[in-house]
């Protein structure tokens, strides 16, 4: 009964720090509408919905129900799904398993969040165990900047070398008529912005964003009738792997290590750094464009630094990351991991418009969560085996 | 995009939640906590299949899913993992810690996983990985983790 999946339609808001013209169902209504116009569908074609966002950040528990109005999911079959900072790339993989379990032909997912709505670091404090953790705890930046001082110490690299994936990021912005933060940065411009926790400066750094995506989902028997080229789902993989702080490899993302080599496997990858044409990272700040992609084994360990100096994550080289500016331009944590989902879907299908990047055969998306933990899709431009 | 708004003031609506809990720490904690607090003693579980140590002690080991019933005396030195120094004063720092914060994890000698805890006793610029450091007991213990106050450098005699 299994059935290959595809995404045939992706949508997203103009993602900024308040939106205050909206609330959250209208936000997520902005999304749904343009998910559903670009594969012409309406909404009595959806079979089921899958929605998703941070615990905690709107105060709404719900969501499921409170938002058909904008969801369009008034008596069908709905599902809350939220996994941290990874929810939006969990909705994801959630939809994937409902149309190919064969029971869905059609499914829409929706990440969303209005991060301008509440305490953003009061609901973070709520990730991290209450015992054990949050009694000694100083923030979501400080575990970040603890992975990235263990990294500088292991393999010699710079605060520079974290700035670099700063710039190149803010300028792919520049192309993303989306994307919240559009303002081109310098090396001196990041390094001479405030620290925040060693060696972590506000440029190398995420926003908080109000802003919602939605991708549609649809099973192989009607995939090419609603869509002539859809980006096919070749693999997933998810790994949850935080119990304390304490517990992870400092400098090494261990939950990518060990996914990443899933995908490539179920995929039959073997030089993901050849094979792949595109990256949408979930990553929050610079020092995760080093270390992750280590991980991923696109390059090997301590490697990533001269890698990304010698332009080969940049537009036009040899393996671009995050066209669309990524997370540190944009970022509506429930919809983020959403959002290089559907990045990664337009730019298999050929419609990401001013950051194409040529002749995508394989593209790849992730999501990340706070304490370590990783979900990821590989898409592709042929239908899988 | 906002066209249609032109011309409307977007109404805001502050609320605020008051959302108290209680936390049980659970057997396990509970009795690595008492131990703390009235011996002054850092204690973890065994995994006796995996044969690692865990601090915080778990009930179950996380990796073969085996119950650990074999409790253990850790040092109360150790090995700082890694560290960052807060520069800001976020809002999840505790309201008696001001920043510079140095918050670092640990790995006690005779734990396999570190413990998440600050630093002090020691100007930020001089905290290096891998240096070593020793737990500094409270004086009214409670029965949670700031029982122990922090760590400083172990003084080299």
């Amino acid at each position: 009964m299994a059935k290959r999946v595809a995404i045939v339609g992706t949508g997203q808001t103009f993602h900024k720090s308040h939106r205050p013209d909206v609330n959250g169902q209208e936000l997520i209504n902005e999304a749904v509408r343009r998910a559903l116009a670009d594969a012409d569908l309406k909404m009595k074609d959806i079979d089921a919905i899958v929605i998703g966002n941070m615990d905690h950040f709107e105060g709404i528990n719900y969501v499921d129900c409170w938002s058909v109005d904008g969801s369009g999911a008034t008596m069908k079959p709905i599902i809350k799904l939220t996994t941290g900072g990874t929810t939006g790339c969990t909705v994801a993989i959630g939809g994937y398993h409902l149309v190919g379990s064969g029971m869905f032909d059609r499914v829409l997912i929706i990440g969303w969040e209005k991060n301008s709505e509440s305490d953003t670091t009061g609901a973070i404090t709520t990730a991290f165990d209450p015992v054990w953790d949050r009694l000694v705890f100083a923030g979501a930046i400080s575990g970040l900047a603890a992975e990235a001082q263990a990294y500088i110490a292991r393999y010699g690299a710079s605060e520079r070398d974290g700035a670099r994936v700063s710039v190149r990021d803010r300028k792919h912005a520049m192309n993303n008529p989306h994307a919240q933060l559009r303002k081109e940065v310098t090396l001196d411009e990041v390094l001479a912005s405030p620290m925040l926790a060693d060696p972590i400066h506000l440029l190398d750094v995420c926003p908080r964003s109000d802003g919602a995506c939605a991708v549609i989902m649809a099973s192989e028997d009607v995939a090419e009738k609603i869509c002539p080229k859809p980006d096919w789902i070749w693999a997933t993989a998810s790994r949850h792997s935080y119990s304390y702080l304490g517990d992870a490899d400092y400098g090494r993302l261990t939950s990518m290590r060990e996914g990443s080599q899933e995908l490539w496997k179920k995929a039959g990858i073997k030089e993901p750094r050849k094979e792949l044409d595109v990256i949408e990272l979930y990553q929050p700040y610079s020092f995760g464009g080093l270390i992750w992609i280590e991980d991923m084994g696109i390059v090997g360990p301590g490697e990533a630094p001269r890698y990304i100096w010698d332009g080969n994550t940049d537009m036009g080289g040899e393996l671009p990351i995050n066209p669309s500016g990524g997370v540190i331009a944009t970022n509506p944590i429930g919809a983020t991991g959403l959002i290089r989902c559907a990045e990664a879907a337009m730019q298999v299908m050929g419609k990401a418009e001013g950051r194409q990047v040529p002749d995508v055969n394989f593209a790849f998306s992730s999501g990340f969560g706070g304490c370590w933990w990783t979900d990821m899709i590989l898409h592709g431009k042929k239908k899988p085996k | 995009m906002t066209d249609q708004f032109q011309g409307i003031e977007p109404m805001v609506y502050k609320s605020k939640i008051n959302v108290p809990y209680s936390w049980w720490a659970g057997d396990t904690a509970s009795k690595f906590y008492l131990t703390l607090r009235d011996e002054k003693k850092i204690t973890a579980t065994k995994c006796v299949a995996c044969n690692k140590v865990f601090l915080p002690p778990r009930k179950v080991c996380p990796s073969c899913f085996t119950e650990n019933t074999q409790w253990v005396n850790v040092s109360d030195e150790g090995t700082l993992i890694t560290f960052t120094i807060a520069r800001r004063q976020f809002a999840a720092i505790p309201s008696d810690r001001k920043v510079p914060v140095i918050w670092g994890l640990i790995k006690l000698d005779g734990a396999d996983t570190a413990m998440l805890h600050y630093l002090d006793e020691i100007k930020p610029e001089s905290v290096t990985i891998g240096m070593r450091v020793k737990a500094v007991f409270s004086e009214g213990r409670k029965g949670n983790i700031r029982d122990i106050s922090h760590f400083k450098p172990v003084s080299r005699v």
